[in-house]
């Protein structure tokens, strides 16, 4: 085993030295403390003892090469058992790069992130709080949601948005200026329909409040969503249709498969691919259903971009968008769901990632549900809820079997297409789904 | 062209003004006959004899009120101060007098001088050989204050401190002696006035201000944002720490509207507090995130054990998600 | 107290009656110009008045060796004498004192005392005594390293010996021999400080641990001091090095018009200095040498209190700097 020596730090504030002359040559004994070699530093030029008896094992460095301190210079073997590494050098080792610290709390300002929940940005958020007492404590979240920044403040005024319209993907779900700029491009892009004003505000009128009625305020996206709910409703007249699909089949492929393929593919196996697959499927038989109205025209999407709802823990709804989802197989289908859902939760979501959606799919399924009328999201032409997978005693044949059932609705906006088409369309989804079998391959 | 480190492009500087103008002279101690204990004067008393490169007595308050004295009878002296950590004694001659000579006389006498003194954090310097004193002196009106990081950058502005007729307090990163090298134009060919920034890298995410080993540090963690998570940070240095370049400083903020200043410094009272105010009140209706400051804890000064010294200085990681975070917010 | 037997002193020391002249002019007019700011303090015209009154002679016999506009001086702000001398007026000490704009020394910027003028080689003078000092021994080393025979005197109180700079000053202009005087006008007290608790030991004998000589002179006697100067000034520019003046002398003032010496001396003492006043002992030099009589005296008193009065008048009425002129001149321009 060979034991590396190092060039120390011959003298305070000295960072490198240069080995002048070697002393010894490879293959040479050396005793412990001998001099191995003449080394020039900034402050100093001395010679080099040896941490340790051996053998010169090779010279790292040639004569006349300046290096950094504590870079290795020679190798030095050593009788028996390697006694562990070199530990004489007298001074402390110096990174070659600087050096990589712990963060100490103490030395720099209050960070803004609320969000990674330290307890002391809180203790700081809620000291600033303690103002005078009168009227309703704010926050620094509070603040934040409310009033955001100077320039949102000021892109708000100029554009005439309400900040509170508009959904925030930064710290603890601000408005940032990426976010505004973007809300502000697709009202632009969409003017019939971003004109409605905000029916989310302060009332005229107010509830009566009883003693133990609770108060809760309404964070940015609460507020967000009951706007887009309000006019969604408002302005598209929405219908609504049902089919139930026969999915054993799909039931068995998974039972057999999701163990494989979870170990195989890093990633969970839900039911939501293949609706998703099937839905895309039914879109590119009937276009009409991933569109958007136009005040007097419709505009038909070329791009197949799926809005997958995200329920959030504290009753917040976000729609993360899969873009040109049709161009992914169910594998890809799988991991994009399992992509956009953990950055939902996470909060990782950007402004892209929330925009251009052409048609959204509604899982309530998930949380239990076997029907549900699902409101439009809007400007889109329609969205798609899939309901739970539920065991139940059916026909076949004119015999009862028993089979798993799952709802399909769709909720569509009348002005756009008619009855027809939405059931052509669930039916077309339908049998996409119908057509899973056991030993079906998984796309 | 050729490729230099500070330390050589300091030397380089020097060498060059005072082959071009017999009245500058370099003075303070261990300058002449051991070229200075980093060896930044090494060779220029072999050139221009002891009295144009003098070793003076160890006496610091000596070394600036007689490079004072010497500017007012016609000679351009640049004096070194050891370490800047020693700069204390000098502190009446340059603040007091150096800086006020000009305005107190109603314009009848400058003083054209340079003190020269390395600074900042350096393994086993502790607390009298890493110290940060530039926060002392960006409040001195009449005088001026220079820390120039890169090599190129840094030989052009010891020429034009030299030539300001008004003293010049010129700091250099120690550590960044060797560590940074890169072409270094021969005489004249760069040219760098005081009083003007300079943007390292643009960006439109944030905007980081820094200098230093912290500016180095920090362009290197931009360039890994840039790399792992498409953040694009804009880095400007001062150059000039006083007068500051106001106009650039704020043209950044604005177009990122995130600022975050980083420095070695103790954070209550430095520079980069000045740089954050100004931030705060002139580019206000452009921020769209808290104006930001890294730097030491405040304690006097960078320990001699490594694992205490290492945790005084904003290192890679913390500088890093400092950036992430602002970029974020 | 050399006044008997010493016809042919200031003829041995080179100097003739119109050199007596002068030099008791430029005494008289510092004296005079002095007593007026006075006046008009007390009368509430004048903020601040520092004082030179008691060290005439110790000034005036130092700068008379000296060549104005080419030497160059770092005075303290006592040193009415020695400005006089090199050829301020008493229209700029009246300016300077009221803080108007064509104040020479500061335009109005700094406190009465604080000389400077480029023209005269007088180094603006600042506040925190003994910074002079190294200034003034880097002038001497510029001297030097030219080859240039000028001299640079460096002027304080006995106070200033007790700063850091001034040992730092002393020390390097005996390492390089440099062409400087330091005129230490010991006047007893610095503002209430009695020497007995301000100086170890002896100033003067400060100079031999330097390397260069000292010398404690009786500095009321104008012409001692002139020829102890003169020695050095030769010296100096013959480039033997420095010399360091103890010229013993008395604040016949209080330290500023803010003090009260009351609080710390007896009026006895001061009474008994004034019987060694430095100009009524060259008075009576100068009458004893028959160059000097009543007749003008007083003749030469009225036309230096006309002088006096015209420019004390002149300066009442001269315009303050325009506010805004604070903030110009910070830094000096290219070129």
């Amino acid at each position: 085993m060979a034991t590396p020596v190092t060039m120390p730090q011959l003298g305070e504030s000295v960072t490198e030295g240069t080995i002048a002359r070697w002393l010894k040559a490879e293959g040479d004994e050396v005793e412990k403390d001998e001099p191995l070699a003449e080394v020039d530093t900034d402050k100093v030029n001395a010679e080099l003892p040896s941490p340790v008896a051996g053998r010169i094992e090779k010279l790292l460095v040639s004569e006349g090469t300046t290096v950094d301190v504590g870079s290795e210079i020679l190798l030095v073997a050593t009788d028996g058992d390697e006694s562990g590494p070199v530990e004489a050098q007298p001074r402390e080792d110096v990174a070659s790069g600087p050096p990589t610290e712990e963060f100490p709390a103490a030395d720099t300002e209050a960070q803004p992130a609320v969000t990674n929940g330290g307890e002391k940005q809180r203790a700081v958020a809620e000291a600033r709080s303690d103002g005078d007492g009168q009227g309703t404590v704010e926050t620094a979240e509070t603040l934040r949601l409310q009033r955001s920044s100077p320039v949102v403040r000021r892109l708000a005024a100029e554009h005439g948005v309400d900040i509170s319209e508009v959904s925030g993907t930064g710290t603890g779900g601000r408005v940032t200026k990426k976010d505004i700029e973007s809300h502000i491009e697709e009202r632009e892009a969409a003017p019939a329909a971003a004109k409605a004003p905000a029916p989310s505000g302060t009332p005229s009128e107010r509830v009566t409040v009883y003693e133990g009625d609770q108060i809760v305020e309404l964070t940015s996206i609460r507020r967000a969503i009951a706007n887009r709910m309000a006019l969604s409703k408002r302005e598209a007249p929405h219908a609504w249709s049902m089919v139930e699909a026969d999915v054993s089949g799909l039931v068995a492929l998974r039972e057999r498969t999701k163990d494989e393929f979870a170990e195989r593919e890093g990633v969970k196996l839900t039911y939501l691919p293949f609706i998703v697959g099937a839905v895309i499927d039914g879109l590119k038989e009937h276009p009409v259903l991933n569109s958007v109205w136009d005040g007097d025209r419709i505009v038909l999407r070329k791009q197949i971009n799926i809005g997958v709802a995200v329920d959030l823990e504290e009753g917040a709804l976000i729609v993360p968008v899969i873009r040109d989802a049709d161009e992914l197989n169910t594998l890809g289908l799988a991991r994009k769901i399992d992509e956009v859902v953990s950055k939902a939760r996470n909060r990782g979501l950007s402004p892209d990632d929330v925009s251009g959606g052409t048609f959204t799919v509604n899982n309530p399924g998930a949380l239990g549900s076997v029907v549900s009328t699902p409101i439009i999201n809007y400007p889109q032409a329609a969205i798609l809820s899939a309901e739970a997978i539920v065991k139940r005693p059916v026909v076949v044949d004119d015999a009862i079997a028993i089979r798993s059932m799952m709802n399909l609705e769709v909720s569509f906006d009348h002005r756009v297409l008619d009855g027809g088409v939405a059931l052509r369309f669930l039916t077309a989804v339908k049998k996409r789904l119908e057509a899973y079998g056991p030993e079906s391959d998984i796309g | 062209m050729a490729e230099k480190n500070l330390l050589q492009a300091i030397h380089e500087g020097l060498a060059e003004e005072m082959r071009a103008d017999e009245r500058v002279m370099v003075m303070g101690e261990d300058v002449g006959r051991a070229g200075g204990v980093f060896r930044v004067t090494q060779g220029l008393q072999e050139e221009f004899g002891p009295a144009r490169v003098l070793d003076t007595p160890l006496a610091e308050s000596l070394i600036a009120g007689a490079a004072i004295g010497l500017s007012v009878n016609g000679m351009r002296p640049v004096a070194e101060i050891q370490f800047a950590d020693f700069i204390p004694p000098a502190f009446d001659q340059i603040v007091n007098e150096a800086a006020r000579f000009y305005y107190r006389s109603n314009g009848a006498w400058n003083v054209p001088i340079t003190v020269r003194a390395p600074y900042g954090v350096v393994p086993g310097g502790a607390l009298y050989h890493s110290q940060s004193v530039e926060a002392w002196f960006c409040n001195t009106p009449g005088l001026k204050v220079v820390a120039p990081t890169f090599p190129a950058d840094a030989k052009a502005l010891l020429k034009s401190a030299i030539r300001d007729p008004n003293p010049v307090l010129f700091l250099e990163h120690k550590r960044t002696y060797r560590l940074i090298k890169e072409e270094v134009p021969e005489n004249g060919e760069h040219e760098v006035p005081l009083g003007k920034a300079r943007i390292h890298r643009e960006g439109t995410d944030l905007t980081v201000v820094s200098y230093g080993l912290m500016l180095y540090t920090t362009l290197q963690v931009a360039q890994k944002l840039s790399e792992e998570h498409g953040i694009e940070a804009e880095v400007v240095e001062p150059r000039t720490l006083y007068p500051l370049d106001k106009e650039t400083i704020l043209d950044s903020a604005r177009k990122t509207g995130k600022f975050l200043v980083v420095s070695e410094a103790n954070l209550t009272g430095s520079v980069s507090g000045e740089i954050a105010a100004l931030v705060a009140r002139e580019a206000f209706e452009w921020l769209d995130g808290p104006v930001m400051r890294l730097g030491a804890p405040d304690v006097p000064a960078a320990a001699f054990a490594k694992p205490m010294m290492d945790f005084f200085v904003p290192g890679r990681e913390k500088i890093e998600s400092a950036m992430l975070e602002l970029a974020r917010y | 107290m050399a006044v008997e037997g010493t016809r042919a002193r200031h003829e041995a020391l080179g100097l003739d009656g119109d050199d007596l002249l002068k030099i008791y002019r430029y005494m008289l007019l510092a004296r005079r110009t002095d007593e007026r700011m006075w006046i008009l303090n007390r009368q509430g015209k004048a903020a601040f008045v520092i004082s030179c009154q008691g060290q005439e002679a110790a000034q005036v016999g130092t700068a008379y060796n000296l060549s104005p506009g080419y030497d160059y001086v770092y005075p303290y702000y006592r040193d009415f004498g020695i400005t006089t001398f090199l050829g301020q007026t008493p229209r700029d000490h009246f300016l300077s004192l009221l803080g108007k704009r064509e104040d020479p020394n500061s335009g109005g910027r700094q406190m009465p005392g604080h000389f400077s003028s480029r023209d005269l080689r007088i180094v603006t003078s600042s506040a925190p005594v003994g910074v002079q000092y190294p200034q003034a021994v880097g002038s001497a080393l510029a001297f030097k390293m030219r080859g240039e025979d000028g001299v640079v005197l460096a002027c304080g109180g006995e106070a200033s010996t007790s700063q850091g700079d001034w040992h730092e000053a002393m020390n390097f202009a005996g390492v390089h021999d440099l062409p400087v005087i330091f005129l230490i006008e010991n006047n007893v007290y610095a503002i209430s400080v009695p020497t007995a608790l301000q100086v170890a030991g002896s100033i003067a004998k400060r100079a031999e641990g330097y390397g260069f000589p000292g010398h404690e002179i009786d500095g009321n006697d104008v012409l001692a001091v002139y020829e102890t100067a003169r020695r050095a000034v030769e010296r100096a520019r013959r480039g033997e090095g420095p010399t360091l003046i103890e010229a013993k002398t008395y604040r016949l003032t209080a330290h500023s018009s803010d003090d009260d010496d009351r609080r710390y001396r007896e009026r006895e003492e001061i009474e008994e200095w004034r019987l060694k006043d430095p100009i009524t002992r060259f008075e009576k030099y100068l009458m004893e040498n028959g160059l000097l009589d009543e007749e003008k005296k007083e003749a030469l008193e009225a036309e230096i209190k006309g002088e006096v009065a015209e420019a004390s008048d002149y300066a009442e009425q001269a315009p303050f700097a325009d506010p805004e002129d604070a903030l110009r001149g910070v830094y000096a321009e290219e070129g």
